[in-house]
């Protein structure tokens, strides 16, 4: 065999692969615990399949599973192109995989049996706590040692968002998760009461800050320039923003603690900051979208760029519409309604899912040695499929939990409250039904991805064996993105 | 690039050394969350329990545990916020004194259901018990899961022993005799017994024994 060296994509595949199976194991029970919600009887009255047994399945399942797969795999692709080099220590990288896997097999499996901490979006036990942080130090080290050994001196901006992903999600990771161990299946945190709340709000945000939204800005700043074929809008205008972003989102946490007993002062920083911050995400969104100008007739024949400007809009009104929630006012009427799932689920099967989605439809065929993806009629289907289930999502739980916050404080002229609790759940229980729909379509479209992918596998797999080089390209000075294969 | 910007060596200083990239990006991240985060665990301390207000006896530790692991915080908030509606129908608003022995906290982000900060004492045991079992048997449109398994386990007295001595090794004040009698206040009671314990003194034994539980509207 010549020896010229080649990229390590064979772990990118491998989590290309997890991501595609994570992706629709997660988005399924998010469709039952939405059905558990509209129809009490999918519950079936055993322990494991109930709501508040399954709930943090799909949060784990979609968020660090699926999300998780897909940074990953991303990440290391990004990092070997970006920087014209190999991935450094392959055995660690692939240490990084299968640690990943079982982390996620441990977490859904442990989870719906009780074995639970109990704190939100950070559920899984001490044990596994303790594994996901052995598995995210040797990410890290993978990353910054492949980072060393670039044959670029400069660090594409790509690189910086998923670097301080991996920075902030460590950090924030065992600070949350600093307990107790009882047994091997209970612990008990170091915090509890009002500094619990606020260490658990600083990780819950920001697990949506360096989690759903770095690294994946990391993701976009590779493949939305590569998709629309043509250099980043402004380098420099990204730079201002990542810094912007980073040390920004860090003070907000607080903002899901408005009027309670956490200190009035961190409310109002966390408000404060929470509008600051819309400045370096509507730049990020800025940057993307505009990196398409003089490019937007690809929209019409490729599908993965469809994903990826819609994942922006998405992007751009999910971080609007969170600002606004984060004021005071506001935030009185949307918390602990449905309103919060709205926005959830618009951040997150808007632009992380459909970020991810058109990252992957840009990258698979490279990845796997194809000239394209199986069908491109799949990919429209999963467009169309996939924003008709999000619209259906977003607009049934923005009506649903405006409807409540309204309800809850409705007053008769006497004073007293007009609404009993149960009032507000029987007005919207038929929006629960279309949020179910919704999630169905979005199910129905990641199966109808699942298949593309296997199918745009055949190739790959009929000589697992032997690995596909991707021969690594001299380093160049003032590159223009090279076209990916043809999308369409 | 940015061949004309004066400042520009600053950065490119950064932007060609993965070191000095890593580590300025921790320092950034690290700020907001000390600057928010140190100053309350400096003041945790002074948020003492209100006086005469003791820490979760066995049978209601249990029923507490038992709330976590069904992840009842994910549909039931426990905290009132300081709003005229809220207190209306909750009660008086939540303070930071009476979680102080809540690990984790079980503030909640979303009320599927309505909060649970002062349920203690609203409904009687036999209705607790009752809706716990089958929900639409008393409130026919409630959309809550059933929960029959938890009249079928027993609380196991050892476990809440063990429990006890972590939480003292953590700093809540549990007694030598508090733990050692854990044991035979939980034997027998099954889990259902537990969780209807816990709730019952939501709002009551977590308060400052002068105040009177408040009668809130449904």
């Amino acid at each position: 065999m010549p020896k010229t060296e080649t990229y390590n994509d064979q772990v990118v595949r491998l989590f290309l692969l997890a991501a595609a199976v994570w992706g629709i194991i997660g988005m399924s029970v998010g469709v039952w615990i939405a059905a558990e919600l509209a129809w009490p009887f999918w519950n079936f009255d055993v322990p494991f399949l109930t709501f508040s047994r399954l709930r943090p399945d799909h949060t784990f399942g979609v968020i660090f599973a699926f999300g998780g797969s897909a940074l990953m795999g991303t990440c290391y692709y990004v990092v070997q192109r970006t920087g014209h080099t190999r991935l450094a220590f392959p055995r660690v990288a692939n240490f990084t995989f299968w640690g990943w896997q079982l982390i996620c097999v441990l977490a859904m499996l442990t989870m719906p049996l009780g074995i639970t901490q109990s704190k939100e979006y950070a559920e899984p036990e001490w044990f596994i706590d303790i594994l996901i942080a052995v598995v995210w130090v040797s990410f890290g080290f993978v990353f910054f040692a492949t980072l060393a050994r670039r044959r670029i001196r400069h660090i594409y901006v790509a690189n910086w968002y998923y670097g301080a992903f991996i920075i902030a999600v460590g950090l924030l990771h065992i600070v949350n998760n600093l307990a107790v161990p009882v047994s091997l299946t209970k612990s008990y945190p170091i915090y509890s009461g009002v500094v619990d709340a606020m260490v658990q709000w600083w990780y819950g945000h920001n697990a949506v800050a360096f989690f759903l939204t770095a690294g994946f800005l990391g993701m976009m700043y590779y493949f939305v320039p590569r998709q629309a074929q043509q250099p980043l809008w402004s380098y420099r205008f990204s730079i201002v923003n990542f810094w912007a972003l980073i040390s920004v989102y860090m003070w907000a946490g607080s903002h899901h603690l408005m009027y309670t007993a956490l200190p009035d002062w961190v409310q109002s920083v966390g408000m404060a900051f929470s509008l600051i911050l819309l400045m370096p995400s509507w730049g990020s969104a800025a940057n993307g979208l505009l990196t398409f100008n003089g490019s937007w007739h690809r929209l019409k024949t490729d599908p993965a760029a469809k994903f990826m400007v819609i994942a922006l809009v998405f992007y751009a009104a999910s971080t609007f519409e969170g600002s606004m929630m984060a004021i005071k006012t506001v935030n009185s009427l949307s918390h602990y309604t449905d309103w919060t799932v709205a926005h959830v689920h618009s951040g997150s099967i808007g632009w992380v899912a459909m970020i991810t989605i058109g990252s992957l439809y840009a990258m698979a065929p490279r990845a796997l040695g194809r000239p394209a993806m199986h069908s491109h009629a799949a990919m429209e289907w999963h467009f169309w499929l996939h924003t008709t289930g999000v619209l259906l999502y977003v607009l049934a739980m923005w009506v649903a939990g405006v409807t409540e916050g309204l309800m809850w404080r409705e007053t008769n002229p006497d004073g007293s409250l007009t609404y009993a609790f149960i009032d507000s759940l029987l007005a919207i229980k038929p929006l629960y039904a279309v949020r179910w729909l919704g999630g169905m379509f979005v199910l129905a479209g990641m199966v109808v991805m699942a298949w593309n992918l296997w199918h745009t596998a055949a190739h790959a797999r009929a000589k697992l064996i032997t690995p596909i080089p991707v021969p690594i390209p001299e380093p160049e000075a003032a590159q223009v993105p090279a076209p990916l294969p043809a999308m369409g | 690039m940015a061949g004309g910007y004066r400042g520009y060596k600053y950065f490119e200083a950064i932007e060609k050394h993965a070191g000095l990239l890593g580590i300025l990006t921790a320092i950034m991240v690290s700020i907001g969350g000390l600057a928010e985060i140190t100053p309350i665990f400096m003041a945790a301390h002074e948020v003492k329990p209100a006086l005469g207000v003791k820490p979760y006896d066995a049978l209601r530790l249990a029923g507490k545990d038992i709330y976590v692991r069904e992840g009842c915080y994910l549909c039931h908030s426990q905290m009132i916020r300081a709003l005229r509606a809220e207190t209306e129908r909750y009660g008086p608003f939540s303070t930071a004194e009476e979680s102080v022995y809540d690990r984790p906290h079980q503030w909640g982000s979303k009320r599927t259901g309505p909060d649970l900060a002062r349920v203690g004492g609203k409904y009687s045991d036999e209705w607790q018990r009752q809706h716990l079992r089958d929900p639409r048997s008393v409130v026919p449109e409630s959309n809550m899961p059933s929960y029959p398994w938890l009249a079928q386990a027993l609380v196991d007295g050892d476990d809440i022993a063990a429990r006890m001595r972590t939480l003292r090794f953590l700093g809540d004040p549990y007694t030598d005799a508090d733990i050692a009698g854990a044991k035979a206040a939980v034997s027998g009671q099954t889990e259902l017994d537990a969780v209807v314990a816990y709730l019952q003194g939501l709002g009551i034994a977590n308060e400052p024994a002068n105040a009177k539980p408040q009668q809130a509207a449904p």
